[in-house]
């Protein structure tokens, strides 16, 4: 397999960062893999497994799918009416390819608007693990690091942050 | 306090219990509410697990003041303000760590991690008068544990803690009685969210039944998409699928105590931990028959119970066991910490399955607690009305106050306004 290059990354990363931002979550899950995870660790435990330590979120693909459902349904009250979601990606760096599987690291900031008020700027890193197929890439992983020392001025992570 | 000396009309004859908002929006009462409530009642510190060797510590605010949760050198559990003795400032500002010192970085004043003043550079510039021995940090009035559940209190004429807690014990004894040695430990990694919102309106929420079919249509949705079976309620009054009650504890403590339909890692199955699960669940459940007797076993893994001890701190022995806790931030904020809590023996796989149930429903990327945080938001924006719309309307399950009470009535919620009034009714 050629080597990607970061510019594919970034195309890829900024596509997804506008499905997340505009709430098209069913066009997002397409481009997940069958066995696709997301997770973002405790604030105070970056880098804890999920099966030993609690985690804010850590879903695997049939929880993902039934996240989408759950926000995307107007009983789910903290996101009715949905937040406005604004996320700037970068400093991606590719830090390893193996055969078709990528690992790229990045850096997001994202403000959050909801009930005319502001809610919220998280920022942090992200993790992506990705597949390539054919000039694209699946999600296998994305693992969310929260940098704020604590999450609780922050709320809720009701949206796919 | 208002002019009729109460913050509740409790008319018993007619059935109706009304709560008079200012609760929620008074600076003045909540001024009061620390010295009333915090200062006097007994306020969950933190789990004995959480400091396993000598010199861990954990740093936290508890009601207000900054404390060092910390095992000595010689295995003691103690409670230090996190205060220098000489000119004020805190002398940790980790979260949590490893410590024999602690070290104010101001003039450099070092404790030992049982608080004594150990060092004071320059020592000789003092008097006789100065006394290092009577320098260490000082510490709450009173500090006391339940199996491993530390509180501490600013009173120091309050009762013991066990008095105190009385027959709530009876329910913490269920959420122990998980683990084969009566050994349970805070897992790693902990959820905070603010919520803005009065500090006691999570108390209300978090033993509250009636909500549960409109504020969490999302997650029983989800239940049902996981295989879970919906049974509509059967008797009257009654918003879930298995019967549930609210159970009076005294001293302002209660619980709701539920017939399981949600699964419980210990030790109920549900399809959503995949029938992998199934065989190591009944070696647990068969585990508890064996110790505790059938009875027993079935209290411990065929219910739930969300139980408050009053003032702040709930314990839900739900789709997994949380320890929960929340202070006020102003009249319209609140910290809330959750912690997860589980038997220390518990194997890798029963583990993972405690963690992922617990994210099921809690925390702030859980199934459910996001609308919960949103519905009381929506009380703390509607409050804003409060001069106008003065009483909330809390009579539900009045009729039949001597008798049986559901998780869904509001018997519960009475009960917690009832120590509370009576609590800012005193003078202090």
């Amino acid at each position: 397999m050629s080597a990607v290059t970061r510019a594919e990354v970034e195309d890829f990363l900024y596509l997804e960062a506008d499905l997340l931002d505009n709430w098209k979550l069913p066009e997002w899950e397409a481009l997940l893999t069958d066995d696709a995870g997301y997770y973002i660790p405790a604030n105070d435990d970056p880098h804890g497994d999920h099966r030993s330590s609690l985690f804010i979120i850590a879903d695997d693909r049939e929880r993902i799918h039934q996240r989408i459902i759950r926000v995307m349904d107007p009983n789910c009250h903290a996101e009715f009416p949905k937040s406005h979601l604004s996320r700037i990606v970068g400093n991606v760096r590719i830090l390893s390819q193996d055969g078709d599987t990528v690992v790229a690291a990045s850096t997001f900031v994202l403000h959050r608007y909801r009930r005319y008020e502001r809610m919220g700027e998280y920022v942090g890193n992200t993790r992506h693990t990705l597949k390539r197929v054919g000039d694209s890439f699946r999600i296998k992983e994305r693992r969310v690091f929260l940098k704020s020392h604590e999450l609780g001025s922050l709320g809720s992570v009701s949206f796919i942050l | 306090m208002p002019a009729n000396g109460s913050y509740v009309i409790d008319d018993k004859e007619k059935g109706i219990f009304l709560l008079d908002r200012s609760v929620h929006v008074s600076e003045e009462i909540l001024r009061e509410e620390m010295r009333k409530i915090f200062a006097k009642c007994w306020i969950y510190v933190g789990h004995a697990s959480e400091v396993k060797k000598p010199g861990d510590f954990v740093s936290r605010k508890v009601a207000g003041r900054p404390i060092i949760f910390v095992r000595d050198q010689k295995g003691q559990v103690r409670c230090l303000f996190n205060t220098c003795r000489h000119r004020g400032s805190v002398v940790t500002t980790e979260r949590c760590g490893n410590a024999r010192r602690f070290m104010c970085v101001y003039h450099g004043w070092s404790y030992g991690n049982d608080g004594s003043l150990a060092r004071v550079p320059s020592e000789e510039a003092y008097t006789s008068a100065f006394d290092k021995g009577d320098l260490g940090l000082r510490t709450p009035a009173r500090f006391e544990s339940y199996k491993d559940f530390w509180f501490m209190n600013l009173d120091p004429n309050a009762q013991p803690l066990a008095e105190y807690l009385g027959k709530a014990t009876e329910y913490m004894d269920l959420v122990v009685d998980q683990s084969p040695s009566g050994q349970m430990e805070v897992l790693p990694g902990t959820q905070e969210y603010d919520v803005a919102a009065n500090w006691k309106l999570m108390v209300e929420n978090s033993v509250d039944d009636y909500h549960l079919p409109t504020t969490h249509s999302t997650w029983l949705n989800f239940m049902k998409n996981s295989g879970v079976v919906m049974e509509p309620p059967k008797g009257a009054g009654m918003v879930l699928p298995t019967k549930g009650l609210a159970i009076d504890l005294g001293n302002g403590h209660f619980t709701t105590d539920n017939v399981n339909f949600r699964g419980r890692p210990v030790a109920a199955w549900i399809p959503l931990y995949g029938e992998a699960a199934k065989e190591e669940m009944a070696a647990i459940r068969a585990e508890l028959v064996e110790r505790l007797g059938a009875d027993r076993a079935k209290r411990v893994a065929d219910t739930n119970r969300n139980l408050v001890i009053f003032p702040n701190l709930v314990i839900n022995d739900g789709s997994s066991v949380t320890i929960r806790t929340f202070f006020p931030n102003g009249v319209d904020k609140m910290h809330v910490t959750a912690w997860a809590l589980g038997p220390v023996e518990e194997s890798e796989s029963a583990r993972a399955r405690r963690l992922d149930a617990f994210l099921t429903f809690y925390g702030p990327g859980g199934f459910a607690t996001p609308d919960d945080v949103e519905a009381l938001e929506m009380v703390q924006k509607g409050l804003a009305n409060w001069q106008d719309d003065r009483w909330s309307e809390m009579s539900r399950g009045m009729g039949h106050e001597d008798g049986e009470q559901l998780n869904s009535d509001e018997f519960h919620l009475r009960l917690f306004w009832r120590k509370w009034n009576a609590m800012m009714g005193e003078q202090a």
